[in-house]
């Protein structure tokens, strides 16, 4: 495997898709190539912060006027 | 995805009954996130605020179908991403946006320039809030085809398949997309996270990345 192969099977190998021959020879190849493991912990590392992101508190207009929609709706007549 | 209420299964049952009071409390748990979503996939406040309100209100509305075997939240998502898809399109006109447009752009914008390691934990070296904005203002310098593809998969954590349902694209499409999408978030968070200056990457790496880019 070479670099090129391991950008192509990245996502594969980061979420868990690569099968074990490819998984090997991937682990295999960032053995020995600075590069590669370096882009590979450091898209890791993005995926994880945006998966582990919490969203900020809404701001305090906008869930008043969602509180305010939701409550013509939900008091109006029946539609 | 957000923690659910434990109760949540009697607040929708409740809801259904026209429960206004339950129906408050379950918008109220997931607003922060749909106003999130809404705001990644249309780029724009106003936008994101319109979405915000029409998926609850569209939820309202639609609670008898929904089935319960899936999680509310997801039931929601759904909901929200087809608002703010829909919101998106009808900007299509006046913005130079769009999901269906091919998203490729010059090669230099998603080719790493550098290969450097991030050093210490990014979480360790800045207050929540400010790693938030770093995160958000590189996720929202991607063209919309690539936000919204690294948006579902990685924050939200839809499969590629429902991603690519919701998008109406391809499932190769879709992998595509993010692949690209995830390294050039990489790319940007780069300058923010990396341990040290660093040199030009190697240029072996470079040139298949090259490569792959050109064959898109």
């Amino acid at each position: 495997m070479n670099c090129g192969d391991v950008i192509k099977q990245l996502n594969s190998y980061l979420d868990g898709e690569l099968d074990e021959t490819l998984r090997w020879e991937l682990l295999a190849h960032l053995e020995q190539c600075t590069d590669c493991r370096v882009v590979v912990d450091t898209t890791r590392k993005t995926i994880e912060l945006y998966c582990n992101s919490e969203p900020l508190p809404l701001p305090t207009d906008v869930r008043q006027r969602l509180n305010e929609a939701l409550t013509r709706k939900l008091m109006g007549p029946a539609s | 995805m957000p923690t659910h209420l434990a109760n949540e299964t009697e607040l929708v049952e409740a809801a259904r009954g026209g429960d206004a009071e339950a129906f408050t409390t379950l918008v109220n748990q997931y607003d922060r996130n749909i106003y999130r979503l809404a705001l990644n996939i249309t780029g724009n406040p106003e936008d994101a605020e319109d979405v915000l309100q029409e998926t609850f209100l569209k939820a309202y509305a639609n609670l008898s179908k929904f089935q319960g075997n899936s999680r509310f939240y997801t039931w929601i998502v759904r909901i929200g991403v087809n608002e703010a898809l829909m919101k998106l399109r009808k900007r299509k006109s006046d913005r130079t946006v769009s999901l269906d447009e091919r998203v490729e752009t010059g090669e230099d914008e998603y080719m790493p320039r550098e290969v450097v390691d991030w050093g210490e934990n990014p979480e360790q070296r800045y207050a929540r809030r400010e790693l938030n904005d770093i995160l958000s203002a590189a996720l929202n310098e991607l063209e919309p085809g690539f936000r919204i593809v690294v948006y579902l998969r990685d924050v939200e954590n839809l499969s590629t398949e429902e991603t690519a349902e919701m998008l109406d694209l391809s499932v190769p499409a879709v992998k595509s997309r993010l692949l690209r999408g995830r390294l050039k978030l990489r790319e940007r968070l780069n300058q923010h996270f990396r341990r040290a200056p660093g040199g030009p990457e190697g240029g072996k790496l470079k040139r298949w990345m090259n490569q792959l880019f050109k064959r898109g």
